[in-house]
């Protein structure tokens, strides 16, 4: 492998030190002068038509200038996925409408002098109300009869199949080989239904924008966005304003995870600003986020899969029905990604269905999260491989090494299965899986352990696995940009659309830039994500950031490198190609002379014949190469109690180079225990009439400290050819394990196979008495 | 009304009403670095010392401290001086986005200056108060670790007749 100065190695992360001093500002904390106080008033039912709004009581209240509702704001309908354009997912939502469609939506804002005002205004707002009959169950949504959330009205802009009247969000089928002939040559069949469950994504900054006039009267928005292009382009749709007079600016960002590649808060400070021509915030309090934002949508995954005595699959089904709550965001990409992030790892089997659909219903709103189907879908695969190897009586390790994707090989899924459109074919270019599996499987103890059922008392101890892959951006879809300029001293300005949300992508996108230019890290001077100052990127989403907007940063950086070359060689009276850059000088090795980058940027802007020594560059992929991962758990279940302690968990991931390691294990780190949390703990219960009832932190259990187990996490680097300095994505993967490797591990321990997560103690105690094991 | 407060060390005259938290409070007088990621008690992030204990500063009504000493994150180290603590939370790796440094910051210091050697079941413990979402908390408990060690080297270095 290649020596690398820069790249592969865990330089200081360039805003940390500022984040730990609290210095670095996020978006609640820039002071805006006078600013309107906004505060929205949320349904109190699942299901209703707005008969009369009045507001007068409310505008009477000293301190309230405004309040918005369906009466007096447009209704330009959109989606709130910040996603290329044309996004996607239907067009099925206004900022207020007639009808609300979930306990949490959105009735009316108020706009205050004070943020006191506002609040005691919500009071004033009387709303009444028709109910209607509501729909909380996915699997009867497309029933004759159900309840219709939205009317015909609604559209997707892509062309997708959707049908409103039926309370489909999306529908998705592909099939490939012949699915009778696979059962035929099955000897037997394991079909089993699996439930992954609601989520919130929990970053600890809740959701916030401003709103305000610059000196020359545009407009501009600081927010908490993972997607500051697509957030201009959305606000300046719905408020009908130009994009030219919009400037959106990203500040830190206290974590996303796919909440924040929703556009929620930005229409609306920009209307109010719009309206009253004065500064205008909106933040979210932790209950809202919870209710009203966005979650992981909870998918239903049937698989149906033959295997004969060889341990061939010889057929597969697999029937994704996806909760998308009351708005379709991301209910086509979501559901397309159960199967496209899946079922491409196991490529030799020849006879495969994949039905997705997503459903509405009168609940919480599903959207980007981490993992973004992928989570779902491997739940179900994970556990299913478990099942038909346990059946065959083959360990299980050895089975996966027989039947995964490898290197140079393909999968019909990655043409089948796109976001909106057709996919694009690819080859696997790098994969580590059987290293994964075997450090991995070493580290946890894997063939000590395993079916031992280690008993101390009423605990007895198990181990389980998971696999998965993810993506690296969407292919031909996801575009970055970079550009740089060189400056005085040899330094160079990198401005980037990329959106570091606290991944360290700055950093990392950094190092790209100095490993080409060789120079250190304090001279590469970074800009990210100003819609008005740095050129445009999609965001930060499907894991994107340092395949894509790394390609564009090193593309960007070799035009540099090219000019340095061209004018280092006039100076040094010599041919470009027999110059090297060395550590920000440029060096003719064979007469031993050389000239400082300091020199060449004087040269460049001083000298004669001056120019500005600057580039620009894009980058499209065509490939979007997965990282791949295995992921052991090691439980203890108590049978007394059905309480699971997780003892340890490992993690053994290809992410191609890892351009900084101590980044890249932390991405994992923090999407591991993100995953056991929500495997054992996370959970979205409801009353009987769709109301949320774990809406805080005391009641939705996120882990803490104190509930850590022992994480060990091996980075196995591979060299991905497409990538920069070999490099794949690392953001994203790490979730997909927990869940279906701790449910293995629990069967492991007690024989009970949990379908449906979290895996409460009351779930598994429940398990165990029905199997009889207590 | 106005509450007289010791704010890292300065001694300040703040204008609050009188129902009002003192996470509100320090953040209408510039302490921005104190964050808010719940106003419910649960997440940490609003972590201050008062009188070098821990406290969520959203569980604090302002008049209720009038005259005592707060520490903000600012108050221990700034980015031209960080304190030892806070260079070792970004050498180890524990600063992701962020948010809810300055409240583990100020919930480790709390922890050191108790006892500056703690064992990692002593660091979850103190700890087990703030939430943090992006790093799996692996390398906040490893720069807890690290501070302590470079604390004590650089005790003994500028003691040496101690012990």
């Amino acid at each position: 492998m290649a020596a690398y100065s820069i790249v592969g190695k865990s330089v200081q992360k360039i805003d940390a030190l500022s984040l730990a001093t609290g210095t670095s500002r996020y978006t609640d904390d820039f002071e805006l002068k006078h600013p309107l106080h906004l505060k929205l008033l949320y349904s109190p039912h699942a299901h209703a038509g707005i008969i009369a709004l009045d507001d007068s009581a409310a505008r009477r209240l000293p301190g309230v200038i405004d309040v918005f509702h369906f009466q007096n704001v447009q209704p330009v309908l959109h989606t709130t996925a910040g996603q290329g354009y044309p996004e996607p997912s239907p067009y099925d939502t206004v900022l207020f409408d007639h009808k609300v469609r979930f306990i949490g939506d959105r009735v009316a804002m108020v706009a205050a002098d004070s943020e006191a005002a506002a609040i005691a205004a919500l009071g004033l707002i009387r709303v009444d109300y028709q109910l209607l009959p509501s729909l909380f169950d996915p699997q009867k949504a497309l029933e004759p009869g159900a309840p219709q959330l939205h009317d015909t009205s609604r559209f997707a802009p892509i062309g997708a199949k959707y049908d409103p009247q039926r309370n489909l969000a999306a529908e998705i089928e592909i099939a490939f080989g012949d699915l009778t002939g696979g059962e035929a040559a099955s000897d037997f069949i394991i079909d089993e239904t699996y439930q992954a469950h609601y989520a919130s994504h929990c970053a600890i900054e809740p959701h916030a924008a401003q709103a305000f006039f610059d000196e020359m009267g545009r407009l501009v928005i600081i927010s908490s966005t993972q997607v500051p292009f697509h957030a201009r382009r959305i606000v300046a749709k719905v408020c009908d304003f130009p994009v030219a007079r919009i400037r959106v600016i990203k500040p830190r960002i206290g974590g996303g995870f796919g909440a924040k590649q929703e556009v929620l808060l930005e229409p609306l400070v920009a209307l109010a600003a719009l309206k009253h021509k004065r500064p205008a915030k909106l933040v979210l309090s932790r209950r809202e986020v919870f209710q009203s934002a966005r979650t992981r949508h909870p998918v239903r995954t049937r698989l149906r899969t033959g295997v004969d005595q060889s341990g061939r699959i010889t057929f597969l089904e697999m029937d994704s029905l996806l909760n998308s709550g009351a708005y379709g965001t991301h209910a086509l990409t979501v559901l397309s990604n159960c199967g496209a992030k899946v079922l491409p790892l196991f490529n030799k089997i020849e006879n495969l269905r994949f039905l997705g659909r997503s459903v509405y219903t009168n609940l919480p709103v599903g959207g980007a999260y981490r993992g973004y189907g992928a989570t779902q879908g491997y739940f179900a695969l994970n556990q299913q491989i478990d099942i038909i190897t346990r059946r065959l009586g083959v360990d299980l390790i050895a089975w996966i090494k027989q039947n995964h994707i490898r290197e140079g090989e393909t999968s019909r899924i990655f043409e089948a299965l796109g976001e909106g459109k057709a996919g694009v074919t690819q080859n696997i270019n790098s994969c580590k899986l059987d290293e994964c599996l075997d450090i991995g499987a070493h580290a946890i103890g894997w063939y000590a352990k395993r079916n031992q059922r280690l008993t101390d008392g009423d605990k007895v101890r198990g181990v389980g696995l998971a696999i998965a892959m993810q993506g690296s951006a969407i292919p031909l879809i996801d575009m970055a940009s970079a550009y740089i300029k060189m400056n005085d001293d040899g330094s160079f300005n990198l401005d980037i659309g990329a959106t570091d949300i606290g991944t360290g992508s700055d950093t990392v996108l950094a190092q790209i830039a100095a490993e080409v230019l060789s120079v250190s890290l304090d001279k590469i001077i970074v800009l990210s994500s100003d819609t008005d100052q740095t050129p445009f990127d999609v965001g930060a989403y499907a894991s994107s950031t340092t395949y894509l907007s790394g390609g564009a940063v090193k593309k960007c950086a070799e035009q540099i490198r090219q000019q340095i070359l061209a004018v280092a060689a006039r100076l040094l009276a010599c041919e470009a190609d027999a110059l090297q850059l060395r550590d920000g000088r440029v060096v003719h090795s064979a007469s031993n002379r050389e000239v400082s980058f300091a020199a060449i940027a004087e040269h460049t802007l001083y000298a004669h014949d001056q120019f500005q020594i600057q580039a620009g560059a894009s980058h499209v992929a065509d490939q979007s190469p997965p990282p791949f991962c295995a992921q052991f758990a090691e439980v203890e279940v108590d049978r007394r109690t059905g309480r699971v302690r997780v003892l340890k968990f490992v993690s053994a991931v290809d992410c191609g180079q890892a351009i900084h390691p101590q980044l890249t294990e932390g991405q994992i780190e923090g999407a591991v225990m993100n995953g056991i949390s929500y495997a054992l703990t996370e959970e979205y219960r409801f009353a009987t009439d769709g109301n949320l009832l774990t809406r805080s932190f005391r009641d939705y259990k996120i882990w803490t400290t104190a509930d850590l187990p022992e994480i060990q996490t091996f980075i196995i680097e591979s060299h991905e050819k497409t990538g920069p300095f070999g490099a794949k994505s690392v953001a994203e993967i790490g979730i997909n394990g927990p869940l279906p490797a701790i449910a293995n591990a629990i069967y492991d321990a007690v024989g009970v196979r949990l379908y449906e997560a979290p895996f409460t103690p009351p779930r598994i105690y429940h398990a165990l008495q029905r199997t009889g094991v207590v | 009304m106005n509450i007289e407060l010791d704010i890292n060390g300065r001694r300040r005259i703040l204008h609050c009403a009188p129902d009002e938290r003192l996470l509100i409070t320090l953040r209408n007088h510039g302490y921005t670095e104190v964050k808010n990621g719940c106003l419910e008690g649960e997440c940490g992030a609003c972590l201050v010392l008062l009188d070098s204990r821990p406290v969520n500063s959203c569980q604090v009504l302002t008049a209720s401290v009038a005259g005592r000493q707060i520490t903000t994150v600012q108050g221990l180290g700034t980015l031209h001086q960080p304190h030892p603590l806070q260079q070792a939370f970004v050498d180890a790796g524990a600063v992701q986005c962020g948010f809810c440094t300055p409240g583990l910051i100020l919930a480790a210091w709390a922890l050191l200056q108790e006892n500056p050697t703690p064992s990692d079941d002593e660091i979850k413990a103190a700890l087990d108060g703030n939430l943090c979402r992006c790093t799996g908390y692996v390398k906040i408990i490893a720069a807890v670790r690290l501070a302590a060690q470079r604390l004590q080297a650089l005790h003994h270095s500028t003691n040496p007749c101690r012990e």
